[in-house]
């Protein structure tokens, strides 16, 4: 029960005003991104890296764990009231929540969407201040060979689950994986893919890769198709939620939590798949099935519980592990280890005040975001009316600052460009940009691991699959790959399905 | 004195806010007392992704149910061009050698004013012709 008293160390380091402030900022900035499409967590904390160097650790963390829980909450809200998803985690809520809004329950749908995510929020930070310490206490046992297992489940599932389809994610896994191969060889010290270029031999900043392929990326995707007009919002409206919202709410918040702490604990993408599980389950359980996809608050509560139950799952492997299953999680890894903290399972022995100061702060950060965003929605979209080539200059201007600071080299500006120029490419091809930024990151860490089982082995591969847990992760490769194609054609024909109720609901509407 | 009836042209700046309704309802009145055609238009920049100030699809098909009702000669143009409102006003007037541009004024701050910009102030002095500013 040592736990708890370090939970409430915790709590007395982020309950100090600086932290606080720190929180307070970052689920600010969270909230933000996730209202604006096509900017996210990922972007963001990539964007703020270099200019938390000076920062001790706890304070830049708490505030990237506040933009990571931040972007969930406001992803829902552009959903409802736009009909386009703030983020990837809120594109089933477009259908029924934007379908409440159009009937002028917006004011019902935004509400069970923040409490829902309070609720999930809360009671999924409990289960992970119970689970990663214990998770953390089995890993310290685990070998390299291990690690090498764990990260090739990892790489394989990211890149299989996220995005269109697993083509494209492994293709975007390998640009990831090279990327991470630049550099000097910590072992033999030979260079490998620097072209001779001196710049190259420290290898390509994580910086500059992830501002390039998120931010310039998506600045150049965005300018390469501005002229569509603007998109018309849906009103609020006032009633908020009723007596019959309540009831039919609270389920679906908690089958949410249920649904997606476990899926995001797992290495299955994080938040997207367990909110169209949620949005599934939701309406095989509902009584009302034909209300789904024209308005049923079911269909935003469940789903939106489960991405930010899914966000606090995402943190057990990254915090007991050094894990990470999301783009967000990658790049928060890199945080991590630019200040020569290596997250995996000593990190609760060795920096146990971080951790727990951490932990805290996500309570806190919940409570924050649920007053943010319960009274405030009608001043978050506003953010959406603000020119957005004003946006994307200042996102640019920050892109550039911060790729130049890491190295004060000009040759990373020009590698910021071209990545940027990758990136623009992947997304006008439909390439998920996640499983590259998680390559990037995982990849030297599961090289250091394979090249360190070799070498206690002799060089013998068989080592590499003959521990007991190799073995028994090897093995959950097929059935995480076969659940994987479950889910993926569960979502497949939920969008499907959706897309049908769409066009109905269209047709209904031009009767 | 003025020219032919039918060939003069009404330039209308329309927003679906009480503003740019009153500034409509006044053009369509001007419009009839001076036999002139009627161009409405909805100007916005089209490059934030939400304007209050564009109509959307199902205030467009309002205003054109009300336009056909009234029985004058009109033509509804509404294209992100990614120019200033102003501009694309008064543009427009000159394209078209209006003889009057009608525009609705809504109440701003002087601090709104200084940030945002005033569009009625810039159709008024940048203008060829008469302006009619209608406040609501």
């Amino acid at each position: 029960m040592g736990d708890i008293g370090l939970l409430l160390d915790g709590f007395a380091t982020a309950m100090q005003p600086e932290y606080l402030l720190y929180a307070l900022i970052g689920v600010i900035l969270g909230t933000a991104v996730g209202v604006l499409p096509g900017i996210g967590p990922a972007m963001t904390v990539a964007l703020l890296l270099p200019l938390t160097y000076s920062l001790e650790p706890t304070a830049s963390l708490i505030m990237f764990a506040g933009i990571y829980y931040g972007g969930m909450y406001g992803g829902s809200t552009t959903s409802i009231l736009l009909n386009t998803p703030g983020e990837a985690a809120s594109v089933i809520t477009t259908v029924d929540g934007n379908a409440m809004a159009r009937a002028g329950r917006g004011a019902a749908a935004l509400a069970t969407a923040a409490i829902g995510s309070f609720v999930a929020g809360t009671i999924a930070t409990v289960a992970l201040t119970l689970v990663a310490p214990t998770v953390a206490k089995l890993a310290v046992q685990l070998g390299p060979q291990d690690y090498v297992a764990l990260m090739v489940v990892a790489f394989l599932t990211v890149a299989a689950l996220l995005g269109s389809s697993p083509a494209r994610g492994l293709a975007s896994l390998a640009i990831g994986l090279f990327l991470g191969l630049v550099g000097t060889d910590t072992l033999t010290g030979q260079q490998r893919f620097t072209f001779g270029v001196p710049a190259l031999a420290d290898g390509i900043d994580v910086v500059v890769v992830a501002v390039g392929v998120f931010a310039v990326g998506e600045a150049l995707y965005v300018a390469s198709r501005m002229r569509r007009g603007p998109i018309p919002l849906t009103p609020v409206g006032r009633a908020g939620m009723t007596r019959e919202d309540w009831s039919r709410s609270w389920r679906p918040w908690l089958r949410g939590t249920a649904i997606g702490f476990p899926i995001g604990t797992i290495p299955a993408g994080g938040a997207e798949v367990a909110t169209f599980l949620s949005y599934s389950a939701e309406r095989r359980l509902s009584k009302r099935k034909e209300q789904f996809g024209k308005g049923a608050i079911e269909g935003v509560a469940g789903p939106e519980a489960a991405n930010n139950a899914a966000a606090a799952g995402v943190l057990v492997p990254l915090l007991t592990l050094g894990l990470p299953t999301s783009a967000t999680a990658a790049i928060i890894i890199a945080a991590f280890q630019s200040y020569g903290i290596r997250p995996g399972p000593l990190l609760f022995q060795n920096e146990s005040a971080l951790v727990w100061a951490l932990i805290a702060s996500l309570y806190v950060g919940n409570v924050m975001l649920l007053v943010l965003n319960l009274p405030l929605a009608r001043v978050w979209v506003k953010l959406l009316q603000i020119p957005r080539p004003y946006l994307y200059a200042g996102i640019l201007t920050f892109a550039v600052l911060g790729s130049y600071s890491v190295n004060a080299l000009a040759v990373d500006l020009l590698l910021l460009l071209a990545l940027g120029v990758l990136g623009w490419l992947m997304r006008r091809y439909g390439y998920p940009i996640a499983p590259a930024i998680v390559g990037l990151i995982l990849g030297p860490l599961a090289e250091e691991q394979l090249r360190r089982a070799l070498a206690i082995n002799q060089g013998d591969p068989v080592a590499l699959v003959s521990s007991p847990f190799a073995i028994v992760a090897y093995s959950s490769i097929v059935v995480l790959l076969g659940v994987g194609v479950y889910l993926k054609r569960r979502e497949a024909r939920a969008s499907a399905e959706l897309a049908a109720a769409q066009d109905r609901h269209l047709v209904g509407e031009q009767r | 004195m003025t020219a032919a009836a039918t060939s003069g042209v009404l330039v209308v700046a329309y927003t679906p806010r009480p503003d740019g309704r009153a500034a409509l309802h006044r053009a369509v009145e001007e419009a009839r007392l001076r036999g002139l055609r009627l161009v409405v238009i909805n100007a916005s920049r089209g490059d934030a992704l939400v304007d209050p100030g564009f109509a959307p699809p199902e205030d467009v098909a309002e205003v054109r149910t009300w336009l056909e009702s009234t029985g004058l000669t009109y033509e509804l143009r509404q294209l992100p061009s990614g120019a200033e409102p102003a501009d694309q006003v008064v543009d427009a007037a000159a394209e078209l050698d209006a003889e009057l541009i009608v525009i609705g004024m809504r109440r701003r701050s002087p601090v709104g004013k200084l940030l945002l910009g005033s569009t009625a102030q810039r159709v008024l002095l940048d203008a060829a012709c008469a302006v009619l500013a209608v406040k609501p």
